[in-house]
């Protein structure tokens, strides 16, 4: 099974040299510690940046320079700074080339909700909605169930929808799944995990190759 | 084109109950902090006001929303705020939440002239009810309409007499296409400069959507977040 960090990493394998990449806030945020070496990516944040940095070291935090999470950040050599109006003109016009995002619940034919629960306190979209409509390519990082172990990879989301048919793959503790005419395709399990516990936790299609392997992750 | 004024006060005493007003920032970053404190004093109510967020408890638009000055939120996000929350839950409070890009745009056209446009973001969920929707290259859009205000309020780094303006930073964010959208904008600045002094290949607005503009004082850029990492790592 995967922590946290372990899903960050096996999603930063997907980062192509060249790519401009959105990360989403919570796991994907963690996606930049995990860039393979020889890789170059610009990471940009929809606040209004192209070329996010890490943290800013310790009392040299700078109020005017956050991250679309509202965190203080740095900015890398060859940066640019924007207005929001700009930040989602790069994001519709499909300029940005990955977009990796949390998700409460996935469907088999991509459609995802992530941005409200009914009854709960609504504290809104962001751009999360103009994202998945956008995006040529979405990675979900999420948990594979809730607190009450019910599968969250679904044939159809019960959540308010951010976006239809949008997400490309999924990324949970337990797997990587491709989203295909098939629903979700299991491409590879996660250490000491069985495929009788994802077919068990997974509520959606799911598919499966022969012999899928187990990943390996570098340290 | 003297638009000098002498301070915040001076800058929002035009600003009556019930009027609609944009308030630039993303978070509390980049707001116009001025302004407003000089709205709470002002005491002015019934307001709708349109900004990305709505700021937290006891800083930014939270201010206004403790002395229920504000009867409808246009946002993205307004989590971090438990004053916000409880208005809204009891029915004082109206919010209309708006995707980021859709939002930004929108003030964007209500600056440009642009009445209407159309976007992906929203198709198939709730934002899109009473919209219309059209397939164009074979994707579907939605319809959304400018979005203009009786005030606007931005915060930039350093403007000069004429209005012009440049922001810092990430601390532009929704300033610049607010600042286009506003019968009358107030431009409050860190530092205020003559006619001149700044570069005009760097201006990033152009005084001509700037009405009054003043030099700010006492800020306090308070983080919402702050991350940091310890020297050597």
């Amino acid at each position: 099974m995967l922590d946290k960090n372990q899903i960050a990493q096996r999603i930063a394998r997907e980062l192509q040299d060249g790519y401009y990449v959105n990360l989403g806030i919570g796991i994907p945020t963690l996606v930049a510690n995990y860039i393979p070496e020889g890789v170059d990516v610009v990471l940009q944040s929809e606040n209004g940046l192209l070329g996010m940095g890490p943290f800013p070291f310790e009392g040299e935090q700078n109020p005017d320079l956050i991250n679309a999470g509202k965190q203080t950040i740095t900015v890398v050599p060859g940066s640019a700074f924007f207005d929001s109006a700009i930040s989602f003109a790069m994001i519709r016009s499909e300029k940005v080339d990955l977009t990796v995002l949390g998700a409460m619940e996935v469907s088999d034919n991509g459609d995802i909700a992530n941005w409200k629960i009914p009854g709960k306190l609504v504290k809104g979209m962001g751009g999360a909605m103009d994202l998945v409509a956008s995006a040529k390519n979405i990675i979900v990082a999420m948990q594979h169930t809730n607190k009450e172990g019910e599968s969250k990879l679904l044939k159809k989301c019960t959540l308010p929808i951010t976006g239809l048919g949008c997400v490309k793959k999924v990324v949970t503790e337990l797997g990587v799944f491709d989203i295909t005419e098939d629903g979700f395709k299991l491409m590879e399990r996660a250490p000491g995990v069985s495929v009788e516990e994802i077919q068990q936790k997974t509520e959606g299609r799911l598919t499966i190759v022969e012999n899928v392997q187990e990943m390996t992750l570098a340290n | 084109m003297d638009k000098r004024i002498a301070n915040a006060d001076e800058a929002v005493k035009d600003i009556h109950n019930g009027m609609t007003v944009m308030l630039g920032g993303f978070g509390l970053c980049g707001i116009p902090e001025n302004c407003i404190t000089a709205l709470v004093k002002s005491g002015v109510k019934g307001l709708t006001c349109i900004s990305n967020n709505a700021g937290v408890d006891d800083f930014g638009i939270g201010l206004m929303l403790q002395q229920r000055q504000v009867k409808k939120m246009i946002s993205s996000y307004v989590g971090e705020n438990a004053e916000f929350e409880r208005q809204l839950m009891s029915g004082e409070l109206e919010v209309e939440l708006i995707p980021q890009g859709t939002l930004a745009t929108r003030c964007w056209m209500g600056g440009a002239g642009i009445p209407a446009f159309y976007t992906p973001a929203g198709v198939g969920t709730e934002v899109a009810e009473g919209k219309e929707q059209r397939n164009f290259h074979g994707k579907e859009y939605l319809m959304e309409q400018w979005l203009r205000a009786d005030f606007s309020i931005v915060k930039a780094w350093k403007g000069d007499t004429h209005g012009n303006l440049i922001y810092k930073e990430t601390a532009r964010n929704f300033n610049p296409m607010m600042a286009m959208a506003g019968k009358i904008t107030i431009a409050e600045v860190e530092e205020l400069l003559p006619a001149g002094a700044l570069d005009p290949n760097q201006i990033h607005t152009p005084g001509i959507f700037v009405h009054r503009i003043f030099q700010g004082k006492n800020y306090e850029k308070r983080i919402e977040q702050i991350t940091v990492r310890k020297k050597g790592q």
